[in-house]
């Protein structure tokens, strides 16, 4: 049970997936100019993460390992996680139109985004079980999520703030980023690994 | 090597099975009048409408939300073929070309520095404001002839942007990529346009262009509801326009800064009236 709430604490603050490993910072600085996309950006990569843990762990060690080709695990991880993306993109077109255009382009990009691929990646890498690498994509997604969220929140904010001119848009996001990624180090130590 | 091929192979069977599956459960309904529509659209996406691309546009029609008539390349022969596949009546708007507000080349305005950076008009512009003297003058350096979807405009060999009134199609394009704000659009049927684009007063812009408008009015007092100053720079009011007042104030004008298209381009244009 510790162990399982050292992983979930380790991936939602400690280690958090875009401020401090870094991942997925392309949907983070492109789908946080407001709450509402950046919370179904969440929400879709919430889902993704969550599949994809489960069938890249089906796949590394009922067929990658077995047959000996584990060189395949970058290919074969990048197929099932594109396919999954599509499925949640036609999904999303259907149910909610709204959603899938402030998403645009930022859906599809979740295919090859650093930070599912790199989840799929870490779970082996780490040796999780099937359980644990279930609950390390949840609790992944919601470190995403909420790394997410507290960006556009702050975007919003400055979007209405006297920034000076040359730093305007995308300068001031960036320089946020940091300093959202520097208070989230306050949590390192918090728990061991 | 046998059970890489099978298994990547079978992964991806077995994903195709599923997304085929999945699309025709998620199938989105598509109108067919959105693709009828799209066929006969140019092609360019060049976003004239205000919509993103021929696709949007297509689909905004089909809402009802798009007034047919917002395709300005597509011009008079698109606007009848929407109208059939809608089953409306064509009401065409008037054709609007874009014009470069300008005449001072580089034999006619002065610069105020030597530049050697990179050749396009916004690189130009971010080095103190352009090496042309003038603040509102056209920099020659092109970025509206790459704009162009059309090939409609030229650079003279004095470095002046001229328009082909023609072929331009009135997509804005170029509008929207010029720093200097020097190209706008009009109604095609007016051919006598100011071609000035400073607001700097008579004796400043006399010192670095001799073709410049220096506010002298004496346009607007032959021809009063045809022009208006605005801050030293006189320009035609196109909603009041009327050919014969708007030609007897270019015959006023000192600077010879107004200019019949109608008559011909400006010097060193290869393109015919």
């Amino acid at each position: 049970m510790g162990d399982l709430f050292v992983i979930v604490v380790s991936a939602i603050l400690v280690n958090n997936f875009v401020l401090a490993r870094f991942l997925g910072l392309c949907p983070f600085m492109g789908v946080t100019k407001k709450v509402d996309t950046a919370v179904g950006m969440g929400a879709a990569v919430t889902f993704v993460m969550t599949v994809a843990a489960i069938v890249t762990w089906v796949i590394q060690y009922f067929i990658l390992m077995p047959f000996g080709i584990e060189y395949l695990q970058t290919i074969a991880f990048i197929l099932v996680i594109a396919s999954l993306v599509q499925l949640v993109e036609m999904v999303i077109q259907k149910t909610s139109p709204v959603l899938y255009q402030s998403l645009g382009i930022f859906l599809p990009l979740i295919t090859t985004n650093c930070a599912v691929l790199g989840l799929a990646v870490l779970n082996i890498q780490t040796g999780y079980s099937f359980l644990e690498s279930i609950l390390f994509a949840i609790a992944a997604a919601v470190g995403f999520t909420l790394a997410m969220v507290l960006m556009a929140g702050i975007r919003e904010r400055v979007e209405l703030a006297p920034v000076p001119k040359c730093f305007q848009g995308l300068p001031i996001a960036f320089i946020t980023a940091g300093l959202l990624s520097l208070a989230f180090m306050g949590f390192a130590g918090l728990v061991k690994g | 090597m046998i059970s890489a091929v099978i298994s990547l192979g079978g992964i991806g069977l077995g994903a195709a099975i599923i997304l085929g599956l999945a699309a025709k459960k998620f199938a989105v309904e598509v109108d067919p009048k959105e693709e009828a529509i799209l066929e006969v659209l140019p092609g360019a996406n060049c976003g004239a409408c205000g919509y993103p691309g021929c696709g949007g546009f297509a689909k905004a029609v089909v809402a009802g939300e798009a007034d047919p008539s917002s395709c300005t390349p597509g011009g008079k022969s698109v606007l009848e073929k929407i109208a059939e596949i809608m089953g409306v009546e064509a009401v065409a708007a008037e054709p609007t070309v874009a014009v470069v507000i300008c005449q001072g080349d580089n034999q006619k305005a002065q610069d105020k520095y030597r530049y050697l950076g990179i050749k396009t008009c916004a690189s130009a512009q971010m080095l103190a404001g352009g090496p042309k003297a003038c603040p509102g003058g056209c920099l020659g350096f092109g970025d509206c002839v790459a704009a162009c979807p059309f090939g409609a405009i030229e650079i003279t060999a004095e470095g002046l942007a001229v328009i082909d009134r023609e072929k331009c199609t009135g997509c804005k394009k170029c509008v929207s990529v010029c720093p200097r704000k020097v190209i706008i659009m009009t109604p095609k049927s007016a051919t006598v346009h100011v071609l000035c684009n400073s607001h700097d007063k008579g004796p400043a812009v006399k010192k670095y262009c001799q073709v410049g408008c220096i506010g002298c009015m004496l346009c607007k007092k032959n021809a009063e509801e045809v022009y208006a100053v605005d801050n030293f720079l006189a320009h035609v009011t196109y909603d009041t326009y009327d050919h014969e007042k708007a030609k007897a104030g270019m015959e006023k004008c000192p600077t010879k800064c107004i200019r019949d298209f109608a008559e011909g381009y400006p010097e060193g244009s290869t393109f015919q009236s």
